[in-house]
């Protein structure tokens, strides 16, 4: 065992992965209480503190950024060089290419947050970073795609993982998105100010097809890649179904990119536009229930293991919160939900069921099993690992039920009126109405990210426990020398 | 074709992708450049009302973006009852035709301002926006006081409206360009969308409104408050029968 495990470290490159982890762990806890802060804001203004590179408008982005692009950007890298080098049995094709991709990836989230704090964006969500931030992203994502396949087409097995489809649908769908919705014009070579290609109702149409792929990509092909390796890898059982993933993998990457209207319903965009958008976002139930089913079904035979596995149970709760995030999300893609729901808390909340619930459990899941091989010990704690499980579930809890409180209750008071026909309240009795939701938001978010941090001790702790079990060996093998 | 050909070959694997992400976007963005009625034409006596930002609304536009207002503020109206009692008419694609990047928002933490122009005084503006707990008890919106304190940056107002003349707005740098202005949106508008006149027009606006109560510079408030208050006021819906815009969606 040790002999292979030693032999894995020369023959893959682990040392890339190790950093993404890293780094990936600094942006989530970075980024997520930048979002408690944020989310106390709004329960308390006064914490804005007349400070302009604090206030909810300028860390919003920050927050986003780091938290999809820092923690699940280089989470999506880790995994994906392991992935990629595991199942195809070969080295990543270049280290000098995959430590540019890391440079290139860190310098980009970094700058995009300092950014934005200091008042330069570009003003569209989730693709506020600045020209120049725009094309490093741009080069990075060019060689990572590259890498990967070249890494795919040097393996020594026949047939390329399942895994890895979801992970170059997404490499793929993330380069198109990114390049088509960037287009802009910058005001000169030495301003970082630049005008979107698009205006109005076409840059509008453009920016949600970004955005809800950035959703339909980057925040779920790619973790359904991650899915596809870890749960039956810390399961010890196959893929439930291979042809259920099949289909569900063609029909998940076709109907996303349709469905992204549907953040505009009811609004100036033409109703054909976003009837189409709605009817693909119902269909896209089908192919989202395909994949949390056989990721659930795998365990079919080895149920037993929740009961002792915490890291199973990150990855099983991960996939239940996908299956009710991906009914929530049709549901309210309906026009005549979406009329409550659109601009309020709701969508925040389903956001977070899907962002936490999803993508974060998914991710801490597949790092537990992956920082003990990556560093060839045992995590250092595995009763941190139960109380993280347990912190997560609750802060998630807490999150998503004020949120449904805070939005259908928002939505209902906006559209309420009184027996004379006038509104029954105005806007700001409604935003008065936020404040306990807020707190409690607030509060799982605490939940949630003293959860990270104790996940951030405990990889902290075991690094250091494989860097002394090494200098042991060391040293006894050094000893055994010297005796000879 | 066998699935097993597309699996064991990266090549396939990635055009087929590549195909089958492609097809959406072609269908549902495309068309909204081709098909005319997408954006509405609104003429009043044979001139468009909607028109480019003038220089000082563009640089407040900027601060709007800058501050990230678009994050708690949505600026397109739906057509729901409710909707039409608290901010007015719904809002036409072609308000937002020259918002390079649009801001229509996502979310309303606080109020729709699609129509907040002219809806309130200049002085609520600057003190709203100064300290918004001042006016409205319990709102929750940040205190922006250094708006007032900052001179505006408008160096390059110029060559932002250089920038977004490429991408398609009518600000004028020719002649024959600003003969179009005028014979589009008449003489008083196209002065204002000549860009060698940028800087004169954008003092002289401020100047002239005195948005934030100080004659003696060109604040950031100003330029802020000038956008806040053409916000929604280019259409006037007086002069079309009702339903007119309707038939178009």
């Amino acid at each position: 065992m040790a002999v292979a495990r030693l032999a894995a470290q020369e023959q893959y490159n682990y040392a890339i992965i190790k950093w993404f982890v890293i780094m990936a762990l600094v942006w989530g806890v970075l980024g997520m209480f930048t979002g408690v802060y944020i989310g106390f804001e709004l329960a308390w203004p006064a914490l804005n503190l007349d400070i302009p590179q604090i206030t909810f408008g300028r860390l919003r982005p920050v927050h986003t950024t780091l938290v999809i692009f820092g923690f699940g950007g280089s989470a999506l890298f880790a995994t994906s060089y392991y992935v990629v080098q595991r199942t195809c049995q070969v080295r990543l094709f270049s280290d000098v290419m995959a430590s540019f991709t890391f440079w290139g990836w860190q310098a980009s989230v970094a700058l995009s947050a300092i950014g934005y704090m200091n008042g330069y964006t570009e003003a569209r969500e989730y693709a506020e970073m600045v020209w120049p931030v725009d094309l490093l992203i741009a080069v990075t994502w060019v060689v990572y795609l590259f890498i990967y396949v070249m890494t795919l087409r040097q393996r020594s097995q026949p047939h390329i993982y399942v895994a890895n489809w979801f992970y170059v649908a997404f490499i793929l769908a993330t380069a198109i998105l990114h390049i088509f919705n960037n287009m802009e014009v910058p005001v000169s070579l030495f301003s970082l100010k630049s005008y979107s290609l698009h205006a109005g109702v076409q840059d509008a149409m453009t920016q949600w097809w970004y955005g809800h792929n950035a959703v339909g990509f980057f925040l779920t092909a790619a973790f359904l890649g991650m899915m596809y390796y870890f749960v039956p890898k810390q399961a010890g059982r196959p893929v439930y179904s291979y042809r259920l993933s099949i289909i569900h993998f063609w029909a998940l990457i076709f109907l996303y990119m349709w469905v992204g209207a549907h953040h505009l319903h009811w609004t100036a965009l033409p109703d054909w536009t976003s009837t189409l958008a709605a009817t693909f976002s119902i269909m896209l139930l089908l192919p989202s229930w395909g994949g949390m089913i056989n990721g659930i079904m795998t365990l079919s035979g080895a149920w037993d293991k929740l009961r002792t596995d915490p890291v199973l149970r990150f990855l099983i709760v991960a996939l239940s919160f996908y299956g009710m995030s991906t009914f929530e999300g049709p549901l309210m893609s309906l026009k005549s939900v979406n009329a409550l729901s659109h601009y309020t808390d709701w969508t925040i909340g389903h956001v977070h069921s899907g962002a936490l619930g999803w993508v974060a459990m998914i991710s801490i899941g597949s790092f537990y099993h992956l920082v003990p091989r990556l560093w060839e010990t045992k995590m250092w704690s595995s009763r941190l690992i139960f109380i993280h499980f347990w912190l997560a579930t609750i802060g998630i809890v807490f999150y998503i039920s004020s949120m449904w409180v805070a939005g259908i209750g928002q939505g209902l008071m906006l559209r309420a009126f009184d027996d004379y026909g006038n509104l029954a309240y105005t806007f700001v009795e409604t935003v008065q109405f936020l404040f306990t939701p807020y707190v409690v938001r607030g509060l799982g978010g605490v939940f949630f990210v003293s959860g990270m941090l104790l996940m951030a001790l405990n990889v902290a702790m075991t690094i250091r426990q494989s860097y002394r079990e090494r200098a042991a060996l060391d040293a006894k093998l050094a000893a055994k020398f010297a005796s000879a | 074709m066998k699935h097993e050909t597309i699996e064991t070959n990266a090549g396939w694997l990635i055009v087929l992708t590549l195909l089958v992400i492609s097809v959406a976007g072609l269908v549902e963005i495309v068309p909204l450049y081709f098909i005319d009625e997408t954006v509405e034409k609104v003429e009043v006596n044979g001139l468009e009302t909607v028109r480019p930002y003038t220089p000082l609304e563009l640089a407040g536009r900027d601060i709007y973006q800058r501050e990230g207002c678009y994050l708690c503020h949505s600026q397109m109206i739906r057509p729901f009852r409710d909707e039409k009692l608290r901010y007015g008419h719904y809002s036409l694609a072609a308000e937002s035709k020259y918002d390079h990047p649009f801001q229509w928002g996502s979310k309303r933490t606080g109020p729709d301002l699609a129509r907040v122009g002219g809806k309130y005084s200049n002085e609520w503006h600057v003190q709203h926006l100064t300290a918004p707990r001042s006016v409205v008890k319990e709102s929750i919106m940040p205190n922006y006081p250094w708006l007032l304190t900052t001179d505006l940056a408008y160096g390059d107002i110029a060559a932002k409206m250089h920038a977004l003349n490429k991408v398609g707005v009518p600000y004028s740098k020719t002649k024959q360009e600003y003969d179009n202005n005028v014979h589009r949106f008449g003489k008083e508008v196209a002065q204002e969308l000549d860009i060698y006149a940028a800087e004169d027009n954008l003092v002289s606006q401020a100047e002239a409104k005195n948005y934030d109560g100080d004659r003696n510079n060109v604040s950031e408030m100003d330029a802020l408050v000038a956008y806040l208050q053409v916000l929604g006021t280019m259409v006037d819906f007086g002069k079309f029968e009702d339903g007119h815009f309707a038939k178009l969606r």
